[in-house]
């Protein structure tokens, strides 16, 4: 019988094997490495701006998986949910309003972004509402598309002129640029607006009439129904709400780093896919999201850096990054929390 | 004949639930022996620990005199155990060869289906029917589906089979078609345990007959030596009082409250659980529906409320039409409703006292203004609930799946009661709980009466239905019978109607 | 004609990884596993067929090993989904996660080394002179060959035997398997180290035969495809072939159809959204039982227990 203790000792050793393994096969004792990242994302002001920046994007969809969560909607489609919002930032910047000024198209583009994302997030809701079609797959497929639709309009209608033939898109304007913070790459207007709706979403969460509805949907769906909520309502508008928290990160990636478009993986990493795991790190709680983004955000440069340094390849932090999720899929059956499903009525 | 099969003194406790309590069954070989007793009377519990969906807490097991272990289906059937159950466990996509060679484990790896089809068309032969073994079983038809569940019992072997209420999806004459069926299995020497509520099947069928009450064994008889009469009396006891009312309160105009018009309602299988009801419920008034579960009553009060739509008939509720409403708008009319299972659809077990109280009208103020919630309010009206119903709990902000049983019940009643309601719909509201916490909900219950409200109470619990009724009708097969007047009734009479008699 | 002969010969190898992969995923979401670690169990898998050759000059060994680590990281996912009843989407995420890291870790040093032991084509004698059909069927390596035998085993047993029909029980009504003295469980676990290993062994084609190399990250969203094949055949292997060659064939189409202006990218989401629309017009005779699916995908089995 596997009890909760069993359960501890076995997500240390999940550890374990996992530090074991990466000495092993580098050849780098893992607490070097260990080191090695912390001082590259925390031990310079480099660091920590680089750090922020990169933990921009993982508190916004972070928040935004985290609302869907929280009503038991598993949407796993955010990376997809980004580009789109970074697609739509480019259409605005480029094709829309080319030549408005920046305090009137930044907004702009952020709120079309939002919309984009949103949108994409809509398809899942609908299909899962009418047809009962199971959101993972639907948010997962979704993705993909979003991905080629990136690389098909870098790569083809989108594709600049002036970048001798590379997967670019026209640089932005000025205007289209945001603001930085002097010498470092971090987009301080996303990031206000990440805290912000960090704090807006947890009053919303805990303390609003819609807040309350999706606490119940989340928690106990039958209970919901018999009080007569109406739970269509709820999964709609938390995965418009999760489709644009996303797209808003996919607005500050491009609108903030890149100031164009590329291909998508050059947008993003797969924050989308680490957010799964800040969302449920941050316990669902969007402050604690902050937090955890940023420490994320700290793994990401980290990984970067131990390229450079170390020599590791890349996928390395993906191989960190999954041993944490199992740990912390394994250590929370200790605490009883192991299903995050609930039982649910028959789906496709 | 011999005794096949002997259960002694089995004993099994849900929380604290008995629901067997120390009893003994015994069959024996070529015998068809019923199972009687109203729902929470312990049988279909007392079957499922013998095919091995539960284990017994004590008591022992003997087939065939050998002491046994039954740990999982798996066991059950290797002691030729074999149970078809209410709700069919077939895979619907499969065909019917399919589904009767899952799990038998002499069918061969590769091809397992055709050793199955010539089974299936041996036992075809055998008893007169046919049935084609490569049919999807969703083509079926109920009759049909039973049969593909007899014929798995039978390529196993079985030497018991149990039957638990087998006849509630069957046509008359495919409950006479099954019945020359179990009566040729009997004489080949299989036995037979017959689950049911319905006493003309008993009579009918059935060689002996124990009926259970109450979690105890009340008897053992032979149906050649009792009549349904005597049945009903000892499924229902002796114990019954009635008490005498203490007021039929007159003083309010004879309201109609509640007025259900040749209400027909499907079940989730597409066929009618609610058949043609009609009946009135006025201010002021109890009207108690009495019947055994799985006769229509959870259809009926899901129609009633709006979780489930309407095929024919009308709800009307002072007077205003809302048949096919949707759930929040019945609600919003006044309307309470105490649903049957209260952990899973009366409460949100993880969320605190507070949000579960406000579950109907969060978003009505003072509870909301805007978009917020009121939380300095709702917590006021919390604290004020929980020491007016008299909920024990730390505070207002515990868990509500904390509470215990009696208190989950008294912080739904409180719930459901404060929105000054013009109809309550309870639903076996003291089901599972305590004396003193099913008299205290009692009591709450008269007191809305009394304010004028109209209740209609579906409960299992003959007791607490005649206490409170006013007037009691029974459902049975999805048919209201006899509407009464409390102080015209018998509990024979009622208990009879509720077993079909 | 020429062409067209050559494009249905290059679409073979193109979509053998992927009906490898969708052939074990079929199985596993039949017993009613979600698994999404399709994708670091498959790199897993490439890399260490590569490096098994690498290291032991024997290819099939290599590919023996790559299914047993496939397996191995699948048995890791069973534990999660079975045992401790673990939310499946991330156990899945999790190992996928991994996969890929890991297979990077151990994969460096194989960068831009050339494999020792190359798997050539095999064309079978008489067979390969049937005109086109020979051709493109029958001169193909010894692996296609194997993916052949494999799809009809896989077929074969699913519906045929009977561990398919418990399997299909297990994944469609667990609770009447349950019923019927079938151990959910054991079934499960056996479903998903299959899939595991067969993804695996989809991974080690690509590094041993169809590259022949080892690049990070060269699965490239392969697994993602390998689901959505699973999904857009309806679980069955006999159209998880047809699937796997129409987007293996799409595949080897991008890059000859781009000089007539046709992205690749358009041409790669097709998959995705062919998968959509399936289980669009699929869902309604799924939900009345028409269609055989697995019922609840991602939701672990508790026998119920009534009170």
């Amino acid at each position: 019988m596997l009890t909760k203790y069993k359960s501890l000792w076995l997500s240390i050793l999940v550890i374990a094997l996992g530090l074991l393994a990466i000495d092993l096969i580098s050849g780098i004792r893992p607490d070097i490495i260990f080191k090695s990242i912390v001082i590259s994302a925390f031990g310079s002001i480099y660091g920590l701006s680089e750090t922020l920046t990169k933990s921009i994007p993982l508190m916004l969809c972070g928040l935004g998986l985290s609302l869907a969560f929280r009503s038991s909607v598993w949407n796993i489609g955010a990376e997809g949910q980004l580009l789109m919002g970074a697609i739509g930032a480019t259409w605005v910047a480029l094709y829309i309003m080319p030549n408005v000024p920046g305090p009137i198209l930044i907004p702009v583009m952020f709120l079309v972004g939002a919309i984009f994302g949103g949108i994409w997030a809509l398809i899942p809701a609908i299909l899962k509402v009418k047809f009962n079609l199971n959101e993972i797959i639907v948010s997962l497929m979704m993705n993909y598309i979003a991905i080629e639709l990136v690389n098909y309009l870098v790569y083809g209608p989108w594709k600049s002129p002036y970048e001798w033939g590379f997967p670019y898109s026209t640089k932005f304007p000025l205007s289209a640029q945001l603001p930085r913070i002097s010498n470092t790459r971090i987009h301080y207007p996303t990031l206000i607006i990440a805290v912000i709706l960090a704090v807006v979403f947890y009053i919303i969460l805990n303390r609003s009439k819609f807040g309350y509805e999706m606490r119940v949907v989340g928690d106990n769906m039958e209970a919901a129904r018999y009080a007569g909520l109406d739970i269509s309502r709820v999964i709609l508008l938390v995965l418009i709400l999760s489709g644009g928290l996303a797209g808003l990160a996919g607005v500050g990636e491009v609108a903030g780093i890149h100031h164009r478009l590329r291909v998508a993986s050059g947008i993003s990493p797969g924050y989308g896919y680490t957010a799964v795991i800040v969302a449920w790190l941050g316990r669902l709680n969007p402050l604690l999201i902050i937090i955890v983004s940023f420490l994320f955000g700290g793994l990401l440069v980290g990984g970067d850096a131990i390229q450079v340094s170390l020599g590791l390849p890349g996928a390395t932090i993906n191989f960190i990054n999954g041993l944490i999720l199992i740990f912390l899929l394994v250590q929370s059956f200790s605490r009883g929390r192991a299903s995050l499903t609930r039982k649910r009525r028959s789906e496709v | 004949m011999g005794r096949i099969l002997l259960m002694k003194g089995i004993t099994k406790r849900f929380g604290n639930i008995v629901a067997n309590d120390r009893v003994d069954f015994e069959l024996n070989r070529g015998e068809i022996h019923g199972l009687l007793g109203e729902n929470g009377a312990g049988k279909t519990t007392l079957m499922n620990i013998l095919y091995g969906i539960y284990t017994p807490d004590e008591g022992d097991i003997y087939i065939n005199g050998t002491r046994v272990n039954i740990r999982s289906p798996y066991d059950a059937i290797r002691f030729g155990i074999s149970m078809v159950h209410q709700n069919f466990k077939l895979v619907q996509s499969h065909t019917v060869a399919e589904n009767v060679a899952l799990g038998l484990k002499d069918t061969g790896f590769f091809y397992p289906t055709r050793s199955v089809e010539r089974k299936i068309e041996e036992f075809s032969k055998r008893y007169g029917f046919k049935i084609d073994p490569n049919t999807p079983v969703w083509q079926l038809s109920a009759g049909e589906k039973q049969r593909v569940e007899i014929i798995k019992a039978f390529c196993r072997d079985a030497k018991i089979f149990i039957l638990d209420e087998p006849t509630t999806m069957l046509t008359p004459i495919e409950i006479k078609e099954l019945f020359n069926l179990l009566k040729l299995l009997r004489e080949e020497g299989v036995s037979v345990v017959l689950i049911t509520h319905k006493l003309d099947e008993v009579m009918d069928v059935c060689d002996r007959v124990t009926i259970l009450r109450g979690g105890k064994r009340v008897d053992t008889v032979d149906t050649g030596k009792v009549d349904k009469e005597d049945l009903a009396r000892m499924m229902f006891g002796q114990d019954i009082n009635l008490r005498p009312r203490t007021q039929f309160v007159s003083s309010f105009e004879k309201d109609v409250v509640l007025e259900v018009r040749d209400l027909t309602v499907l079940n989730d299988k597409g066929l009618p659980a609610v058949k043609d009801v009609s009946f009135d419920i006025h201010r002021g008034e109890i009207f108690g529906i009495a019947g055994v579960s799985g006769n229509g009553q959870r259809e009926l009060i899901e129609a009633i409320t709006g979780l489930r739509k309407v095929a024919r008939g009308s709800i009307r509720i002072l007077g205003e039409d809302v048949t096919n409403m949707k759930v929040k708008e019945i609600l919003n009319r006044r309307v309470a409703h105490i649903p049957e299972e209260r952990m899973r659809l009366g409460i949100v077990p993880s969320m605190s006292l507070e949000d579960n109280v406000i579950l109907r009208n969060y978003d009505k103020s003072p509870f909301s203004n805007g978009l917020l919630l009121d939380y300095n309010v709702i917590s006021d009206y919390a604290r004020d609930l929980i020491a007016e119903y008299r909920i024990s709990a730390q505070d207002s902000k515990v868990p509500a799946g904390t509470l215990s049983g009696g208190n989950i019940q008294k912080l739904i009643l409180a719930r459901e009661l404060s929105i000054s309601p013009v109809l309550i719909i309870a639903s076996h509201p003291t089901q599972g709980l305590d004396v003193r916490s099913s008299q205290q909900i009692h009591n709450l219950l008269v007191k809305k009466k009394e304010e004028g409200c109209a209740i209609l109470l579906v409960s299992e619990d003959l007791q607490e239905l005649l206490d409170l009724s006013d007037r009691i009708a029974v459902m049975f097969n999805g048919s209201i019978r006899g509407i009464k007047d409390i102080e015209e009734v018998s509990i024979d009479e009622i208990g009879s109607l509720m077993v079909g008699v | 004609m020429n062409i067209i002969v050559d494009i249905l010969k290059a679409t073979i190898p193109a979509g053998t990884p992927l009906l490898l992969g969708a052939l074990g995923e079929i199985y596993v979401e039949r017993s009613g596993i979600l698994n999404l670690g399709v994708e670091g169990m498959m790199i897993m898998g490439a890399v260490s067929a590569f490096g098994v050759t690498a290291i032991t000059n024997n290819v099939w060994l290599g590919i023996l090993i790559s299914s047993i680590v496939g397996g191995g990281m699948a048995f890791i996912h069973a534990f999660n989904s079975i045992t401790l009843k673990a939310n499946q989407t991330l156990s899945g995420l999790s190992l996928t996660m991994l996969g890929l890291g890991l297979s990077g870790l151990i994969g460096k040093r194989y960068i831009g080394m050339p494999l020792p032991v190359k798997l050539y084509n095999l064309p079978l004698g008489a067979l390969k002179d049937i005109p086109i059909i020979g051709h493109v069927l029958f001169d193909q390596d010894p692996i296609v060959y194997m993916s052949y035998i494999l799809a009809f085993v896989f077929w074969f047993l699913l519906f045929n035997s009977r561990f398919g029909i418990e399997l299909r029980s297990v994944g469609e009504s667990p609770d009447v398997a349950d019923s019927a003295g079938i151990n959910v469980s054991k079934i499960q676990y056996l479903a998903v180290i299959i899939g595991g290993m067969m993804a695996g062994l989809g991974g080690a084609y690509l590094s041993v035969a169809y590259a022949p190399a080892w690049i990070e990250g060269m699965t490239a969203g392969m697994g993602w495809i390998v689901l959505a094949i699973t999904i857009f055949s309806l679980w069955r292997p006999e159209r998880a072939i047809i699937g796997s060659y129409l987007f293996g064939g799409i595949r080897v189409l991008q890059y000859r159809l781009q000089p007539f202006g046709i992205s690749p990218s358009l041409l790669n989401m097709l998959p995705f959204i062919f998968t959509i629309l399936v289980l669009m017009i699929a869902s309604r005779e799924i939900s009345r039982k028409k269609i055989s699916a697995p019922s609840s995908l991602g939701v672990p089995y508790f026998r119920e227990k009534i009170l």
